[in-house]
């Protein structure tokens, strides 16, 4: 093992003192957790497109959810001397020696999308979404459509206790905390699926008079609204007018019902994290600018009078 | 034994009891649960919901009977409905006919009940590995099948399955409804009940008097597959799209749930369809009865869980043997042997 | 070494339950040093006595007294305490434990609070020296034989109590050597002082191990002798509370068998390791009686035969016609029925109904789409109940709480509703009462008159004696020998295998009777 890490420092050396490698000869390791959703394979089509562009070499490896794999990928992406590693991680622990590795062999280390628990210096910056700004952008969408009226919300949560949940949640009573003319009634957990979302939205028209003391929808994510939307309907309202639904991810399908007039925003998580990410190593390697240690994605906002059409089909070919 | 109608009825009185206090629990919670509206073709409604969203639970409970009946366990079906809700999407979504792609989902369940039932009954694995086997590796295929996205489809004769009505009647409700009936009717009016009990109570002695128990082993698992890709046509159908991740997720221990809370015990032997049924709609009417109640998500699975912990705890041997005595104080002769039989029970159930 | 004071004694205990009177105005003593037998039909009251005295059950009326001291043990733990231990059929001990984990259950030797297992190894050890037993204390007692856990039970039961042994049929599930191995043990604690308590079903056990004999009959005591002097037929008839007609040693009248069709032959079948090739012609009205020890390969040629296991060579023929049996199934549509030796485990349903379990083997054989109505159900139930007089309150009670003779009569309907051309019938008598016992050797000769033909296998040489018109004799997984008609008695049947036997090593085979289990050393 350490005669390898002598190794790969000395080949790493090597490409140091080449002089700074450009963005176009560029060889960059990519561990990614899997295929679990389509968000997750948006995020590799876009990796591979961002590096495509910029004429990167990239090596992926798909962990398949198991941390040992991204460790072995990462071990091996060491030992090919690569300029750069891109890793999106599993778990959040157990990543203080493998990047303790990466960092003797003075290989920069970009977190993609998760965070993990080792000292930030063992990595060179994370990229990420703030999930707490996600909703509050939702929020302040709300409280901008409905101005001065009265407007009960409903709200699907994520799965209880999950991270997205609590900090969706909070992003969106701040925005809307000191208009009182917005309440959130009911808040029930849709387990960020489409089945319970429906379900559960079911409950919520029961519960509020049929729907008619529903003025708005709020989910944590776009599947949860999909099924809520479907719910709306069966119940003969109109999602998208009798009752404003506001989600968040903007996965294409969501894109589809604000075609139809049937869902009114949703705040983008965006896939694109490595594009950001190649911004940062690309200013680093050059003249060894050191990025700040979180770099926030953009949470954007889209609306039915973004061509929802157009973004739907585009996202379609990201492999969501 | 007056009549097996009327033994039937006996059976079930304590599951009939859980669920009508359960609805009066609900009722007490959300004023408007029992009131039943007709609006866009269908009826409409806090039961009407619990019917309704009880479906793919109680279809899964039907196989399952049959499956714990013969002191088997099928953890896979959860597993299966994703599978046969991607197979229906992909199919659906590649300009198949409905029928073609119905037919053919329901195949595949059939298919990965036979699976398991091979492993069970040739291989001799123990069912709760076997079917594992399919729950973990499931998921897997269905993923393979979508590729990993959540596969939509627009087919409206598809989506009536899930989210139709027929006579006002929601379509799933239907379904349950029939395949119940049918299985039982299959199951009571031929031996299969028998033999399949005797298979769940001592699988040598009916092999020694001649019961196939391997085909029967087969049969039941395919059944159970079978329940599974309706319930996963159902599921899918429901939400126009097959979510391999998540359709069917943690249903199989539903399911089992919905199998004992009806009365059927996980060792085996007599098992009564009606019962899980029933198991199903109670299970369903806590979900929606913790819904329309408004307390925080935090709360739903402790409150799902006590709920259910006094209901085992009602129908348990323990609290049978404390009725009894009640009924039969000390003077009054039962017509059974002297030696007291939940005692026995308990020691025969020790020793298995 | 038999002291005149009795060192057990109950006066008049009496037990009901909801009502009915299962043991009335009981007198039972046992004296230090001696053993002695418990005997009745089942339902006697065997089970009630014993569970009175240690203290499973509260008795409603009568005196016991240990040692002159009137006692009222609360539970089984408070009767061990006293000095009353238990041993029982099936033994209560735990297979997933150590043999030493099992000896100091409940009362395991601590150091520092902590369980110290080396002395309980260590003392385990020693306890079983006394027994004669030199087996690993730390292994877990599951791998061993039924015989060894019954000693470890018995070494248990003795350690903590060491006054009185109380032995619930220890021997049912052991075979020769084995009951030769416990009998030298309970010599040695008679010896000892200790006073014993025998359940047992056999008649041959009672005169060779016990001192006196208390025999009880529908919960009352009918009478307590010393063996010496005591003959089996006034014994018997004490059981039964009348004289025994001659039944048991009615001789089959030898049937012409030139004259009545083969059933069914087999030729050379064998199963590596099972049995030795054989060859068997079965007529219709005749009982082939198969004698053997345990082990000598008896019930594995009946599974050949009835398609449990596949033999590895050989044919059979069924009315002159190639048969292949893949399963039990094959052989009974074949018209072949089989009554397994082990009731529990390969008979009755046990928590079927006694209706159910007689219709069972006739609905599988019809196939599950052609059910017999509930109306046919009854009236085959019915008819059999009536004809083998099952004694149920109901046809309807599940089979489990029957008792073991009316549940293999219920097993024998069971075969006798598919109307079979052959029955093999697996030890039909062992473990079932006296009454239930004749009442099935009346029935063997009389489904034999009526054309059937019947293969018995049975330990008990006088029973096939009585109803056999031929004996085949097995020894060491090997047909090894025939009686025919005329020249079968217990006498010539043991001569036969102790013949076939090198060096009369009667034994080994017994020993091999064992197969997988450890073998008492």
């Amino acid at each position: 093992m350490k005669i390898l890490k002598t190794l790969a420092g000395a080949v790493a050396l090597a490409g140091l003192m080449a002089g700074p490698a450009l963005a176009a000869d560029m060889t960059v390791g990519f561990s990614q957790i899997g295929s679990e959703s389509g968000w997750r394979a948006a995020e590799t089509t876009l990796t591979k497109e961002q590096a495509e562009k910029r004429g990167i070499d990239l090596k992926f490896a798909d962990a398949q959810q198991k941390q040992e794999n991204q460790i072995k990928a990462i071990r091996s992406f060491i030992a090919q001397g690569v300029d750069a590693i891109l890793l999106a991680p599993v778990v959040a622990t157990g990543w203080d020696q493998v990047l303790e590795e990466a960092k003797d062999a003075e290989i920069p280390v970009v977190l993609l999308d998760r965070q993990v628990d080792s000292s930030d210096d063992l990595y060179l910056t994370a990229v990420g979404s703030d999930l707490e700004h996600e909703g509050e952008v939702a929020g302040e969408w709300l409280v901008k459509e409905v101005g001065d009226k009265d407007c009960n919300i409903v709200e699907l949560q994520g799965t209880t206790g999950s991270s997205p949940a609590i900090k969706r949640k909070a992003g969106f009573e701040k925005a809307i905390s000191g208009h009182d003319n917005l309440k959130i009634v009911r808040s029930q957990t849709g387990d960020f699926t489409r089945t319970k979302g429906k379900e559960v939205m079911e409950s919520f028209l029961k519960a509020e008079n049929g729907g008619k003391n529903i003025c708005a929808l709020y989910a944590h994510n776009d599947d949860m609204a999909v099924g809520a939307i479907q719910a709306i309907k069966e119940a003969g309202l109109k999602p998208g007018s009798d009752i404003l639904v506001v989600s968040i991810d903007a996965v294409p399908d969501i894109f589809l019902a604000m075609q139809n007039g049937e869902a009114n925003a949703t705040v983008e998580l965006t896939p694109n994290m490595a594009g950001p990410a190649f911004d940062a190593l690309d200013a680093y390697l050059k003249d060894g600018t050191k990025p700040e240690k979180f770099i926030q994605t953009e949470s954007k906002l889209y609306t039915q009078s973004d061509d929802p059409k157009s973004i739907y089909e585009e996202k379609k070919n990201q492999g969501y | 034994m007056t009549g097996p109608g009327l033994s039937t009825f006996r059976r079930i009185l304590p599951q009939l009891v859980a669920l009508v206090v359960i609805l009066a629990l609900n009722t007490a919670i959300a004023p408007g649960f029992l009131d039943i509206a007709y609006a866009n073709g269908r009826l409409y409604g806090s039961l009407i919901d619990i019917l309704n969203r009880g479906a793919p639970v109680a279809l899964l409970a039907i196989g399952m009977t049959l499956v714990i009946a013969t002191r088997g366990i099928d953890l896979s079906v959860g597993a299966v409905m994703a599978i046969a809700g991607a197979v229906a999407a992909a199919l659906i979504t590649s300009d198949h006919s409905l029928a073609v792609t119905v037919l053919a989902t329901l195949g595949v369940g059939i298919l990965c009940g036979l699976w398991n039932g091979a492993l069970v009954a040739f291989l001799g694995i123990q069912p709760i590995i076997a079917t594992l086997i399919l729950m973990v590796a499931g998921r897997g295929i269905a993923q393979l099948v979508t590729e990993g996205v959540i596969l939509t489809f627009n087919d409206p004769g598809l989506i009536f399955i899930g989210s139709g009505s027929l006579a006002s009647v929601p379509f799933p409700v239907i379904l349950w409804v029939f395949l119940g009936i049918v299985v039982s009717l299959l199951f009571r009016s031929t031996a299969l009940g028998l033999l399949v009990e005797a298979i769940g109570i001592n699988r040598r002695a009916s092999s020694l008097a001649g019961i196939g128990t391997s085909a029967l082993l087969l049969a039941v698992y395919a059944a159970s597959g079978l329940c599974a890709a309706v319930a996963g046509i159902v599921a899918a159908a429901d939400i126009r799209g097959a979510d391999a991740n998540n359709a069917g997720l943690w249903l199989e221990l539903d399911a089992i749930l919905a199998v004992v809370v009806g009365g059927n015990s996980l060792m085996g032997g007599r098992f009564s369809i009606a019962g899980s049924l029933i198991g199903a709609m109670i299970i369903q009417s806590v979900n929606t009865g913790i819904l329309l109640a408004g307390f925080p998500p935090e709360f739903n699975l402790v409150i799902k869980a006590a709920i259910i912990v006094v209901i085992l705890v009602v129908q348990s041997p323990a609290s049978h043997t404390l009725f009894a005595y009640f009924k039969h104080r000390p003077g009054r002769a039962p017509d059974a042997a002297p030696a007291t039989p939940p005692a026995r029970e308990t020691g025969k159930e020790a020793a298995r | 070494m038999v002291k005149n004071e009795p060192l057990l004694r109950a006066d008049g205990v009496g037990k009901e339950f909801f009502g009915v009177t299962a043991l009335s105005n009981v007198d039972f003593e046992l004296l230090a040093g001696e053993i002695h037998a418990l005997v009745g039909e089942n339902g006697a009251g065997k089970s009630t006595l014993i569970k009175i005295l240690t203290g499973a059950y509260r008795r409603d009326r009568g005196r016991v007294c240990l040692d002159g001291v009137a006692v009222d043990p609360a539970d089984v733990k408070d009767a061990q305490a006293l000095g009353i231990g238990t041993v029982y059929q099936e033994v209560n001990l735990l297979p997933n434990l150590t043999v030493a984990e099992n000896l100091f259950l409940g009362r395991e030797p601590k150091r520092f609070g902590l369980t110290d297992r080396r002395e309980a190894n260590r003392r385990s050890r020693e306890i079983l020296d006394q027994y004669g037993l030199d087996i690993d204390v730390a292994a877990l007692l599951g791998t061993y034989s039924v015989a060894v856990r019954q000693i470890v039970a018995i070494a248990r039961a003795v350690d903590i109590s060491g006054k009185v042994l109380i032995l619930d049929e220890p021997t049912a599930s052991l075979d020769a050597a084995e009951v030769s191995r416990l009998f030298a043990i309970l010599q040695s604690l008679k010896g000892r002082g200790l006073g014993v308590v025998f359940i047992t079903h056999f008649f041959d056990q009672v005169y060779r191990i016990a001192d006196r004999v208390t025999i009880l009959r529908n919960g009352h005591k009918v009478a307590t002798r010393p063996l010496a002097g005591l003959d089996r037929l006034e014994l018997v008839s004490l059981m039964l509370g009348r004289e025994l007609k001659a039944e048991e040693e009615q001789r089959a009248e030898p049937p012409d068998l030139a004259t009545k069709p083969v059933v069914a032959s087999f030729k050379g079948l064998s199963k590596r390791g099972r049995i030795a090739p054989f060859d068997l012609e079965m007529r219709a009205g005749e009982v082939v009686g198969v004698a053997g020890l345990l082990g000598a390969g008896r019930t594995e040629s009946a599974e050949l035969m009835f398609g449990i296991h596949q033999p590895d060579h050989g044919t059979i023929e069924v009315d002159g016609k190639p048969a292949s049996f893949s399963s039990p199934r094959d052989a009974i549509s074949r018209g072949f029925g089989f009554c397994p030796e082990d009731r529990k485990q390969d008979g009755i349903i046990d928590d079927l109904s006694v209706r159910e379990n007689i219709i069972l083997a006739l609905q599988a054989r019809r196939g599950w789409a052609k059910p017999l109505s509930r109306k046919e159900q009854e009236a085959i139930a019915d008819r059999y109940i009536a004809a083998l007089d099952i004694r149920t309150s109901d046809r309807e009670k599940p089979i489990k709480f029957l008792s073991g003779g009316n549940q293999q009569k219920v097993i024998l309907a069971r075969w006798l509703a598919t109307d079979p051309r052959l029955l093999i019938l697996d030890e039909p008598t062992r473990g079932i009462d006296v009454g239930a016992h004749a009442e099935i050797i009346r029935l063997i000769g009389e489904l034999r008159e009526r054309g059937m033909s019947l293969l018995v296998i049975s330990s008990e040489l006088e029973e096939i004696v009585a109803y056999a018109t031929r004996v085949r004799v097995l020894a060491d997984r090997r047909h090894v020998g025939e009686l025919p008609a005329g020249e079968i008695t217990a006498d010539a049947i043991m001569r036969a295998i102790a013949a076939s036997e090198n060096h009369g090593a009667g034994e080994a085979a017994g020993q091999a009777a064992a197969g997988t289990r450890e073998s008492v050393a």
